[in-house]
């Protein structure tokens, strides 16, 4: 599904992604970890085609495409979801529009008509029970006052309403509450399936308990230094990165 | 007018001439503008004499003023000489059908999700009798003239209503009022007249679009709507549809009347030629709109979407004269290319307890020049007034311009005013937000501004509101990304 080969990128010539190389199979649930600032919310922006970094070498196959052809747009209605770890508001506009013009356009892209209003919100009241998100909230403007959990739960919601092959999770647990934790993890748990992938990047072990992954991974100082199990989350959890940085101090 | 003054008149105004006479048979005025000119447009429409008169008084006027520059505005000096002030309406050359109309248009009219029909109507192809606009228009007023509404052309109103003409016009804007106020009383072609009896609530939005004849009023537009006491009206004026004309020149006036426990929507989509992409061949829009709430009570609400013209300066105002009378001012302002918009409002409060609301949102793209100008005004004896502000700009790119220019004359001490404004732009990670959701730009950019400008077009009557949102996307076709 996914293939990263060597990926260096850098943002106003500074190099922040050094080497990255990883794999993704359908049916897997990989999980990024690492120190703050070691690259994994650029590695995200990256793969989704933000144009601000600029990709220095290296390859990136999604579904069996080099992706680097493509635009933000395309790659996400080929079926790339990014869950951001800073959810960007967007006044004036419900959520509900909001996925009916994204939504509509990812069908279109994909050969299906449009959905008619009836559908569209027949639609919505299912997925809404995945992530048991209140109708209210999404008729209000895009994350405009929305509290930190209820951003991270609508980019969720908004996960299921479009379908992704492969979604990419930026610290979506972080500001959830222990509950809300739970009602997120097990709506991705729905979500997965033989034919998907996702990637979580989180600093935390404990959703490592709800969301089980195949592989953990480190990324630091720009590079995948150490992959394992979720036994290996346990042991950051545990040691923290001094052990890592120490192992790759000349890294 | 008497035999001697006639010819003393004709004498002096001799001077005016230039060498050339007025051909009184012609369908067109010869360029320029004098005192024959002024009585060739009245003798054409078979004014009465004190409509002359009111002419002439405004073009002596006129004569007497400096073009004003104050606007954060700029185009070449304009030669008032060189504007033909009068032609006879055009028939329309009929086509047979769709296929002969420029296809450019056509796909302008299918971006705006405007029906077959009246694509045809709007071009002028022969439309066949169930759906004829005339019918429906005949229909229409029928219906109003049930309820003692009139509606109609401003020279029919004159022929037909002259007394209540007679004692509305320039009641509102005099013809001393400004430079273009002026030229419009002198010349103006022709317009609408609405009059709302009293009590009576108008069953459905007065749109110039149902007024046979409605096309080719002209660049000198009067507009004069009167509503009685009790009454309600929602009157809609233009429409989405670009439109163009050959006249770079348009200075329009509306007056509106608003008397006790009365109330006025007025509500604009002004989509006139900007302009090619470097500005050039535009439409000049100078505007004087103003209403009077007259009694106790009454309501004006002024809303507009301005997305046309290459320069365009315009300040829809009200006079808030009857006590507890209320006052809105809502509108959408949008700029690309190298247009050039210097618009707002003046809310004057006379009466005591009086209220206004103004909401602005300025959209600049491209080059343009985006400027909110607006006035609030508390008089002496106007007790509790208040006023709410809020000016906000949208900024697409940054070679383009917004400003903003509150002014603020308190003269009570119990008012309050207050004024918010915000400048924003769109954001690029707004943008790949909705790129990531597999959106493109060129819609997330329609997503955005739309959501922006929401408040506003939520004002609108609903299907102007849905056209309206469109034309917001397709004037920005392109200034993103
Ligand atoms: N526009 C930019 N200009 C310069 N440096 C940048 C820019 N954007 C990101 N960086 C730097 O790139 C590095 C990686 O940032 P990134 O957001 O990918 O880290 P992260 O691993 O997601 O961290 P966190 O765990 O805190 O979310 C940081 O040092 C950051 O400061
Ligand atoms: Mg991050």
């Amino acid at each position: 599904m996914l293939k990263v080969k060597n990926l260096k990128a850098s943002i106003e010539g500074k190099e922040i992604l050094k080497g990255i190389n990883l794999e993704v199979k359908p049916g897997e649930v990989h999980a990024i970890m690492g120190p703050n600032g070691s690259g994994k919310s650029t590695l995200s922006a990256v793969l989704a085609g933000r144009e601000e970094y600029t990709v220095d070498s290296g390859s990136v196959e999604f579904l069996g495409k080099n992706i680097f052809g493509s635009s933000p747009e395309e790659r996400a209605r080929e079926g790339l979801f990014l869950a951001f770890q800073y959810p960007i508001e967007i006044p004036g506009v419900s959520t509900t529009n909001f996925l009916r013009a994204a939504v509509n356009q990812v069908r279109a892209h994909r050969g299906l008509p449009k959905l008619d209003a009836v559908q569209f919100l027949k639609t919505m009241k299912e997925k809404m029970q995945i992530v048991d998100i209140d109708q209210a909230l999404l008729k209000r403007s895009l994350n405009e006052g929305f509290s930190g959990g209820e951003k991270k739960r609508n980019e969720i919601f908004q996960m299921a309403m479009l379908e992704p092959k492969l979604s990419i999770l930026d610290e979506t647990d972080s500001g959830l509450d222990i509950d809300a934790l739970k009602i997120v993890a097990n709506g991705v748990n729905t979500l997965k399936s033989a034919d998907n992938a996702t990637i979580v990047i989180t600093h935390y072990q404990r959703l490592l308990d709800f969301i089980i992954p195949d592989f953990v991974h480190v990324l630091y100082n720009g590079k995948i230094v150490k992959t394992g199990t979720k036994e290996l989350a346990y042991e950051l959890e545990e040691r923290g990165y001094d052990w890592i940085k120490a192992e790759h101090a000349n890294a | 007018m008497s035999k001697d003054a006639e010819i003393l008149e004709e004498f002096t105004s001799k001077e005016y001439e230039h060498g050339w006479s007025v051909d009184f048979e012609a369908d067109e005025a010869p360029k320029g503008l004098n005192e024959d000119i002024v009585r060739f447009i009245s003798a054409k429409k078979n004014e009465p004499e004190w409509l002359l008169e009111f002419r002439l008084k405004a073009f002596r006027h006129w004569l007497t003023l400096e073009e004003p520059d104050w606007a954060a505005v700029n185009y070449p000096k304009i030669n008032f000489q060189d504007i033909i002030y009068y032609s006879a309406p055009k028939k329309q050359k009929k086509l047979d059908s769709l296929d002969e109309v420029d296809p450019e248009l056509i796909e302008t009219f299918k971006k705006l999700g405007i029906s077959i029909e009246e694509q045809k109507r709007m071009t002028g192809v022969a439309v066949d009798a169930v759906i004829d606009s005339v019918s429906v228009a005949t229909t229409f007023k029928e219906t109003l003239g049930e309820l003692g509404i009139i509606f109609c052309s401003f020279s029919e109103a004159v022929k037909d209503h002259p007394e209540l003409v007679k004692k509305y016009l320039g009641s509102v804007v005099p013809y001393t009022d400004n430079y273009y106020a002026a030229l419009n009383s002198a010349v103006f072609s022709d317009g609408s007249f609405g009059y709302i009896p009293k009590g009576v609530h108008c069953p459905m939005e007065l749109s110039t679009y149902f007024r046979i004849n409605a096309a080719n009023t002209g660049q000198f537009e009067r507009t004069l709507i009167v509503a009685e006491p009790g009454s309600y009206v929602s009157y809609l004026e233009g429409c989405t549809a670009p439109q163009r004309d050959e006249n770079q020149l348009h200075a329009a006036i509306v007056e509106i009347i608003v008397e006790t426990d009365a109330e006025v929507k007025y509500s604009t989509v002004q989509n006139w030629y900007p302009g090619d992409k470097n500005g050039k061949g535009g439409i000049y829009n100078f505007v004087t709109k103003r209403g009077i709430c007259n009694g106790d009570h009454a309501k004006l609400s002024w809303t507009q979407v301005e997305t046309g013209s290459a320069v365009t300066w315009k300040y829809p105002s009200c006079i808030l004269k009857g006590d507890y009378s209320v006052g809105e001012f809502y509108s959408v302002a949008v700029t690309n290319n190298y247009q050039q918009a210097d618009t707002g409002t003046k809310m004057i409060h006379i009466g005591k307890g009086t209220k206004s609301r103004i909401v602005s949102k300025g959209i600049s793209a491209g080059h343009s020049q985006n400027s909110y100008r607006g006035l609030v005004q508390v008089h002496k004896r106007a007790e509790n007034v208040r006023n709410f502000s809020q000016c906000d700009s949208l900024l697409l790119g940054d070679k383009c311009g917004a400003h903003t220019f509150p002014y603020i004359e308190v003269d009570n001490s119990s008012a309050q005013v207050e004024h918010e404004a915000t400048t924003s732009k769109i954001g690029e990670d707004q943008i790949f937000y909705c790129n990531q959701r597999g959106i493109d730009t060129e819609e997330a950019v329609a997503l955005i501004v739309n959501g922006y400008a929401k408040e506003v077009l939520n004002k609108l009557p609903m299907e102007f509101a849905v056209e309206a949102q469109k034309l917001l996307a397709l004037t920005l076709e392109g200034s993103v990304g």
